[in-house]
């Protein structure tokens, strides 16, 4: 019979389509609506995985996302491979392919199990102890033996094909948790006419209604209700519900972080589908209602599969209609797992005992068990179990001591109470408060617009808790206190007792396997045995045994390791302290985090008006920050070192075009401009006439040169700046923030106009002849318009700022169009340029052309550390001035003192060797190690118009060392080179009016 | 993500719309010139990084473009205040205990 | 000599019509960029033909001319007639300053019943109508871009990037269209 374990009238699955599926290979039959715990558990499947350290068998402890044993991996196809994925939350959908992790060969023989026979050598601590010698052997043995056997699943090994979501979302009123409380307080919320925004991670909301069945809220059954409320929910504008989705980290200021799962349930979502989307949500209020987490008890071999929490089995049970077995054991230390007991009985299924540890419990629940016939074992203990891949038996004694007896189960229910849900609140920074009464620790005073409901703040009444979420609501929203709504909500359920830590069998002399922890496979004596070897904190004990640092962040189990660690100190246990809860509170896929922002999205790929052009004409380009730029037009059969070379001859033979529009630009407009700039600046610029440029250093207040640029003035009381292409930014962050903080009296504004020009540097001999044709209004000659000068007009029939001005040494032209003309005005020059023979450049010759002439580049040759001294540029430091920005730190001591790396020019002895950038530059190549270092090469390259190598170094007194020898030390041996100056061509600058 | 109030746009922004610019209050002595090395050092590189209340300058640079002032506490991480530039610092006793 | 050439600017070509949302690159327009104390504000409003708001957020709008506020000195105004907006600024003496930024700025004009959730995968700030009415503007980030954002109706927004920026600012929106 397909899922035997089904119970036809049990669950609320009825008549749902049959879905199948595989695990490890095998196909099985479930019902839409069901996990993949719940579909395999009607199957009888209870063995899902291998325990991370000593890989025991195990099977699923929970049905929700608390669950530490049943991960597995889920395959959609050869890249989709989601590892560590929780059976309990993984919702089943025709052809759904799941895997079990950490064992081999197979699931029911894993060789690795021999760990569990070597337990000793594995006991807490065993990372610090067993691997500190002999330290050769950390290589070739430990790493290789941590790695293997590190983590559960096995991460995919290609790019993930799926889109991602990102959601920015504000609300007055954001409910965490959908269960009684929750839509209450949401129902409240929306009454009183808040934007309002309801997450639950089920994919239905309900809560604990999904098992607990004597709840009657507003005179329905508790699930009943639930279902009309969130569809009523559903309907309102100013409420959006949010199935599949976990609150998992709460931030500053009431952000909350939400990741909501789209297609993981879906047979075959669309390719374009976000498989996840993440919310980022702002709220004005708060209302945490997420509930509480059940505890196993503590005991010797509990974890073998068929152990599960008694509400689990619940759930199984009155949701999904399935019996985790067909002989139940209970073992509990509270009320809620006699109720399990109940239902199960009612649905035909054979309890073979209850086992309360307490002596002598009370209640309905209690007579009724024993009027069903159960036989109940008060003052009783677990004190072991058996079964290899599946518990078969229990071993049960009095508490008070006596003989031992072993009774047959197949599935065994354990509850120790219940730990409220406190994980989103102590994100939120609120303090938790230890309740002695009912060991629980519960939200404190809250420091955040947040109020705690339900089950997570301690309330196990149903009327309770339904009374004060719609309060919380309510006030939340904002409504007035005479319209606080109502709900009749009762429950027959109402539970008490619980236990803490280790039970019988387990105590301090065991050395049984009684696990604390399932998933780091920590137990009750690893922690004991933590404290004895000096942890004293809850802190160090969690490092010290990995208990609480597996993927469930200990949801069932840091309760229990807190009060064994508390036992063994022998104090209370709030001064032991609990471990910081941090977000997620689930995993979170790297994929949520990242949104939209992969790909193409990376990050913005910026491109000029022309790169089509350039594209076209078969450039490459190159990253300059997030612009893309040419970088060189290889012709066909060039490569770059032939492609750059004849790039440079060119230029200097005849002409070359080259597109400068990625350049920062900034407009400084005002009566105060000049008086400004000369703050910005180390220049002088109340003297620069109008019409003409200069080139500009600016440095930061230490004296250390932080940006360079042609600046022209148009107008008494407007300059047009330009910066690096890197520096734009923060050149106007940095011109604003004295502007604004320093200044704020100087009558002078602002404005980014990099993006409002296209320009393109015409350079070479043949530069005017190239753009007379174009150019209109403007004369051109040598003494109307001379090197460094900027005029307005028009080309091509748009207006244009035309400088001349030059970075390759040539008689060059700088033009600058509106950017949308950019590429027309670009084919109109490159039209003229090819009557004069001209080529298109890039960047690299560019950079070659300025090195052959000794310009620097503002982070090539200067690293935040380099004075315009050090850099030869003292001339364009304006002697008269009283004070600009860099002034005062330009005289610190070691800045003025001698020996500091100076920039030079270095020729190699043979001309055709060409350094390597970053190479370190030496005295004497045989010195005793350490060597001096006296500086480092900035900038080398084959210079075609030399003949000869060329570069630009920084080193220390360079000024001083002309005509030195020096030496590069390379692997194949020492380079020697000469010290020169930074100009290698046309040392008189005749060529800028050539 | 910090909700950070804009003294000039009179409203709480996301973090993402702002940049952080260092602690506040230090002006740029108008004598640079005159500087002597310890003043200078006093100047620049000195700065307080207490535990607890700071004063520090923000640019709402994705905004309105304008630096301006906060108080924030620097163990909650919560912002006291915030005032425009040129504004005296806001005297804070008792806050943010 | 040739004659004047026509505007080519980014985003030729673009367009998405999805359930919901329609993103349509807006034509070319004048813009300029604006700074001023309030000194110069009734002069420039003047020679504008637009009273320059002074609320923070706010915008007005008369046939085809609109004035931003972007900061408390700084306005961006947008003439889609094509008007001279510098030649219009030029006769104010007061100081102020005003820089041509037509090219600078390339904008995409987002729409549809979706519009706020579009908005909203890459801006941070509450667009709800109550806080982000009709009329109101603001420059923000969308997005690793900067961006203005103006919401021109109800379920319309312009928005007005840095040129190289559309690109990108366009491709992420055509994502977030994407996700219904």
């Amino acid at each position: 019979m397909a899922q035997p374990f089904r119970i036809a009238t049990a669950g609320r699955l009825g008549k749902a389509d049959p879905v199948r599926f595989t695990f490890d290979g095998k196909s099985f039959e479930g019902l839409h609506g069901d996990t993949l715990a719940s579909a395999l558990l009607a199957n009888g499947v209870h063995l899902v995985g291998r325990s991370f350290k000593y890989h025991r068998p195990r099977g699923m402890v929970s049905a929700g996302a608390e669950e530490p044993n049943a991960l597995v991996g889920v395959h959609r196809d050869a890249a989709r491979r989601a590892p560590n994925v929780r059976a309990t939350v993984q919702e089943i959908h025709e052809g759904l392919n799941a895997v079990s992790q950490n064992r081999w060969p197979s699931l029911s023989f894993d060789v690795g199990a021999l760990n569990d026979l070597a337990s000793p050598f594995f006991s807490a601590g065993f990372y610090y102890k067993t691997f500190m010698w002999p330290k050769a052997a950390w290589e070739r043995v430990y790493e290789p033996f941590i790695r293997r056997a590190a983590g559960l699943g096995e991460a995919p090994d290609r790019p993930d094909p799926d889109c991602y979501a990102n959601r920015f979302a504000h609300c007055d009123v954001l409910v965490i948790g959908g269960g009684a409380a929750g839509l209450s307080a949401a129902l409240a919320a929306a009454n009183a006419g808040a934007r309002v925004i309801l997450a639950d991670e089920q994919a239905e909301t309900g809560g604990a209604l999904r098992y607990e069945t004597g709840a009657m809220i507003d005179g329905m059954p508790g699930w009943n209700w639930a279902q009309a409320v969130t569809a009523d929910l559903a309907a309102r504008d100013n409420v959006r519900l949010l199935t599949r989705t976990t609150g998992f980290g709460y931030y500053a200021q009431n952000m909350v972080g939400l990741v909501e799962r789209l297609t993981d349930h879906l047979v075959s979502p669309a390719t374009d589908q976000p498989r996840e989307r993440l919310w980022q949500v702002r709220a004005k209020r708060v209302v945490l209602a997420t509930g509480a987490i059940e505890r196993h008890m503590v005991f010797p071999d509990n974890d073998r599969p068929g152990i599960m929490l008694a509400s689990a089995a619940r759930t199984y049970l009155n949701h999904f209609g399935v019996t985790v077995g067909r002989n139940v054991a209970i073992y509990t230390a509270g009320d809620s797992a006699w109720q399990a007991a109940l239902d199960l009985k009612r649905s035909g299924v054979s309890i073979a005992a209850i086992v309360d540890c307490r002596p002598d419990p009370q209640g309905p629940h209690v007579e009724e068990a024993r009027r069903l016939g159960i036989e109940c074992l008060t003052g009783h203990a677990v004190t072991g179990t058996g079964g290899r891949l599946r518990v078969s038996s229990i071993k049960v004694r009095p508490v008070s001591g006596g003989a031992e007896r072993t009774i047959a189960c197949d599935a065994l229910l354990t509850s120790s109470g219940w730990t409220p849900a406190v994980h989103l609140f102590s994100q939120s920074r609120g303090k938790l408060a230890f309740d002695a009464e009912t060991q629980r620790f519960l939200p404190g005073n809250a420091v955040q617009e947040l109020v705690s409901v339900g089950a997570c703040a301690g309330n196990i009444d149903l009327g309770e808790t339904v009374a004060e979420a719609l309060k919380a609501g309510h006030e939340a929203a904002g409504g007035v206190a005479r319209k606080l709504p109502k709900l009749a909500a009762d429950s027959t359920e109402r539970w008490s007792g619980g236990m803490l830590g280790a039970g019988e069998g387990a105590g301090a002399e065991s050395t049984a396997k009684a696990f604390v922890d399932f998933q780091n496979d920590v137990t009750a004596k690893d922690i004991r045995q933590a404290v004895r070897e000096g942890m004293r904190s809850i802190e160090h004990v969690k490092r010290f045994t990995t208990t609480g640092m597996a993927t469930d962040q200990g949801k069932t189990s840091n309760m229990h390791g807190l009060a064994i660690a508390a036992e063994m100190l022998d104090r209370p246990i709030p001064e032991v302290g609990l471990t910081t809860f941090r977000a997620p509170y689930t995993p979170v896929t790297f994929g949520a985090l990242v949104g939209h922002g992969k790909g193409r999205l990376f990050e913005p790929v910026r491109r000029t008006p022309m790169h089509d052009w350039a594209e076209a004409h078969g450039a490459v380009f190159e990253d300059v920050g997030q612009w893309k730029r040419a970088w060189y037009f290889p012709q066909a059969g060039e490569d770059m070192h032939a492609a750059v070379a004849r790039e440079c001859r060119t230029v200097r033979q005849s002409a070359g075009i080259f597109d400068a529009t990625t350049l920062g630009k900034i407009e400084v407009v005002g009566p105060d401009a000049a008086r400004f700039m000369e703050l910005m600046y180390t220049n002088p610029w109340q003297k620069l006439g109008v019409g003409r440029c200069r080139y500009g250093v600016m440095l930061r207040e230490d004296g250390f040169i932080y940006d360079d640029g042609v600046v022209g003035r148009l107008a008494e009381d407007r300059f047009h700046v330009t910066t690096t292409t890197g520096g734009a930014p923060r050149v106007l962050n940095h011109m604003e923030d004295y502007l604004q903080t320093e200044f704020p009296d100087l009558k002078v504004y602002l404005t980014s106009t990099s993006e409002q020009w296209a320009v393109i540097a015409v350079q070479g001999p043949k530069s005017r002849d190239i753009i007379a044709p174009l150019v209109e209004g403007i004369d051109l000659s040598d003494d109307a318009m001379p090197h460094m000068s900027v005029r307005e007009g028009m080309i091509c029939g748009v207006p244009t700022r035309l400088f001349r001005m030059s970075f390759t040494g040539e008689r060059g032209f700088e033009i600058n169009v509106p950017a949308d003309y950019g590429r027309a005005v670009w084919e109109a020059v490159w039209a003229e340029g090819e009557k004069h023979g001209a080529c298109a450049y890039g960047t690299e010759t560019m950079h070659v052309l300025r090195a052959e002439k000794g310009f620097i580049i503002v982070g090539q040759e200067t690293d935040g550390t380099v004075t315009p001294h050090d850099a030869g540029l003292s001339w364009a430091i304006g002697k008269k001035k009283t004070d600009f920005v860099g002034m005062r730190g330009l005289a610190r001591p070691d800045l003025v003192a001698p020996g500091r790396k100076q920039l030079v020019g270095l020729r190699t002895r043979d001309p055709k060797t060409v350094l390597e950038e970053g190479a370190q530059i030496v005295a004497d190549p045989d010195a005793p190690v350490p060597v001096p270092m006296l500086g480092h090469v900035t900038s080398s390259y084959w210079s075609e118009n030399c003949g000869h190598s060329i570069a630009l170094a920084l080193v220390a007194g360079g000024h001083e060392r002309m005509g030195e020898t020096l030496y590069v030390p390379m692997p194949e041996g020492a380079i020697t080179v000469e010290v020169t100056s930074t100009v290698f061509f046309d040392e008189k600058g005749a060529r800028t009016n050539g | 993500m910090l909700l950070i109030h804009c003294p000039y746009c009179e409203e709480g922004r996301p973090e993402l719309e702002f940049r952080h610019a260092g602690e506040a209050h230090i002006a740029r002595p108008e004598n640079m010139a005159e500087l002597s090395d310890e003043d200078f050092e006093r100047f620049f590189f000195i700065r307080s990084n207490p535990k607890g209340i700071v004063y520090e300058r923000w640019r709402h640079i994705h905004g309105c473009a304008r630096f301006f002032n906060a108080a924030r506490d620097t163990v909650s991480d919560r912002f006291l205040t915030t005032y425009k530039a040129g504004e005296p610092k806001p005297d804070l006793d008792g806050e943010g205990k | 000599m040739a004659d004047a050439i026509a505007r080519t600017g980014a985003l030729e070509g673009r367009f998405l019509n999805d359930e919901g949302i329609t993103l349509v690159r807006a034509e070319p327009a004048t813009r300029l960029l604006l700074r001023a104390p309030e000194t110069a504000l009734k002069p420039l409003s003047k020679a504008l033909g637009l009273d320059l708001p002074q609320r923070p957020k706010a915008s007005v709008s008369g046939g085809k001319r609109a004035a931003l506020w972007l900061g408390p000195d700084e306005w961006l105004v947008i003439d889609e007639n094509g008007g001279d907006l510098m030649e219009d600024c030029a006769s104010v003496s007061a100081f102020h300053s005003a820089v041509d930024v037509s090219h600078r700025n390339t904008a995409v004009l987002v729409s549809g019943p979706r519009v706020e959730a579009v908005l909203n995968a890459g801006c941070p700030q509450d667009l709800s109508l109550d806080v982000f009415p009709v009329g109101a503007c603001s420059r923000t980030v969308f997005g690793k871009a900067e961006v203005i954002l103006w919401r021109t109706e109800r379920d319309a927004f312009r928005v007005e990037c840095w040129r190289s920026f559309s690109d990108y600012v366009f491709m992420l929106l055509e994502a977030a269209s994407r996700d219904r």
